[in-house]
């Protein structure tokens, strides 16, 4: 990786509150210390590339790649697309977006997960692809159900698709959730409701995108991701006091 | 009215519960024949210089619980202190690597190779480290901290000489236990938490 100029500095305010007692689980894993503040340094400035060789031709689509094509999923057939910018507002290409989620009914294919709806034989439930030279991807999915979770005696997860993603730099590193416009269960969340920011929360919940779905096909969601920038420091690298 | 700003905000951060190995390390959940291969096996590959080690450890709730569900990435330079795509790095050293927490015990595991020290933009050196990154449930933003060597010279590391408590250092050390073989436990609140950055 060429070395760039210093991430700009997290905002924190926009971000969920680390410990949130209605979110049961975080209150014995959120830090009770203030974190060290730093400017970000080469560590955290460099990161992994991934190219397309580690990358299936089917790996976005998650309707057929379970089974490699042979049969489908069940559900509601969606697109989710859209591009992954910087805090510069720049594209950024080649950023690696893993996500996965539930299927149709709110079961995860996952050895720890006992909810009595049934799994679906054509539903694996995980996708990966690379955004494109203009910061662009797409994914091909069915929509995920609502499921119940052990926190409060009746708390629903709204349907949700998790994403992870990876600009350039390990700093910037992010696993976030995408919600599904006009779902009442979001503001009945504990976790959508870490975020305190009703306009940052509302940045996760992705628009139903008519313009580019596809009659008789599938009905699309647009979801855009913001990265961590690097400060514009044009005179940074002469080092102080040399 | 002022001018605007056309800077973007970054996208908030939500937990990766406790499923995200269906996503990022398929294979653990049980997930098996999408991908070819899991993502991020390992940090090198046969060849790698420098000496190979064995970092164990744990990552602990504020009760004392090692957790069953943590993920955790790290990211290194090579033995030379230099990253993936700098000049002359190491190509058998890819410096990322992923790794969960097991099951039953909640143990993990890496298998690497000791970083050098890394020389950073200003012209500091900073101690040989490794870069690690935590999310699991419950944690509603990823969590990052560095892991040092007791067996090497930390006494000029820039990131060391910030922390104003001087026993919260001991945290970001890996403790060693035989040739070759580390101990690093990460407390994430309570008694000796871990130092955690934001940067």
């Amino acid at each position: 990786m060429t070395e760039k100029s210093a991430l700009m500095a997290r905002r924190r305010e926009v971000h969920p509150v680390p410990y949130s007692p209605e979110y049961k689980t975080s209150v014995t894993r959120a830090p009770s210390l203030p974190l060290l503040s730093m400017e970000s340094t080469t560590s955290e400035e460099t990161g992994p590339r991934f190219g397309h060789s580690t990358i299936g031709p089917h790996d976005n689509n998650l309707i057929s790649n379970y089974t490699q094509g042979k049969a489908l999923a069940v559900g509601e057939r969606i697109r989710v697309h859209g591009r992954v910018l910087d805090e510069n507002a720049r594209p950024v290409a080649g950023a690696l977006i893993e996500v996965w989620q539930a299927n149709a009914g709110g079961r995860y294919r996952h050895v720890k997960d006992t909810y009595f709806a049934p799994l679906d034989p054509n539903f694996g439930g995980c996708g990966r692809t690379l955004t494109d030279e203009n910061g662009y991807y797409e994914f091909m999915t069915i929509r995920p159900g609502a499921y119940p979770w052990p926190n409060r005696a009746n708390d629903w997860r709204p349907m949700h698709i998790h994403f992870s993603v990876f600009g350039h730099a390990f700093g910037q590193r992010l696993i976030t959730q995408m919600y599904f416009e006009g779902d009442p269960l979001i503001d009945l969340c504990p976790i959508a409701a870490t975020v305190k920011d009703r306009s940052q929360l509302d940045r996760l919940v992705a628009p139903l995108d008519l313009q580019n779905a596809r009659g008789m096909d599938y009905l699309a969601y647009k979801f855009d991701i913001v990265l961590r920038g690097h400060r514009q420091t044009m005179f940074e690298n002469k080092p102080e006091g040399m | 009215m002022v001018q605007h700003l056309d800077t973007l905000i970054e996208t908030p951060s939500q937990t990766a519960g406790p499923y995200v190995h269906i996503g990022c390390i398929p294979s653990f959940a049980g997930v098996e024949g999408i991908y070819s291969q899991d993502l991020g096996t390992t940090p090198i590959a046969e060849g790698a210089k420098g000496e190979s080690i064995t970092i164990t450890g744990s990552v602990f709730d504020g009760t004392g619980w090692a957790m069953r569900d943590a993920m955790m990435e790290s990211w290194q330079a090579d033995a030379a202190g230099r990253y993936p795509g700098q000049p002359d790095a190491d190509p058998n050293v890819s410096g990322f690597c992923r790794f969960a927490a097991d099951k039953d015990s909640g143990e993990f595991v890496l298998h690497t190779i000791k970083p050098g020290a890394v020389q950073d933009r200003n012209g500091a050196i900073m101690a040989p480290h490794i870069t690690l990154w935590i999310v699991a449930r419950g944690i509603n933003i990823g969590l990052h901290t560095r892991i040092y060597f007791e067996d090497e010279d930390n006494s000029a590391d820039p990131l060391l000489a910030r922390i104003e408590q001087r026993p919260r250092v001991d945290t970001l050390l890996a403790r060693k236990t035989g040739e070759g073989q580390y101990r690093f436990d990460i407390r994430l609140r309570g008694d000796d938490e871990t130092v955690f950055l934001d940067m």
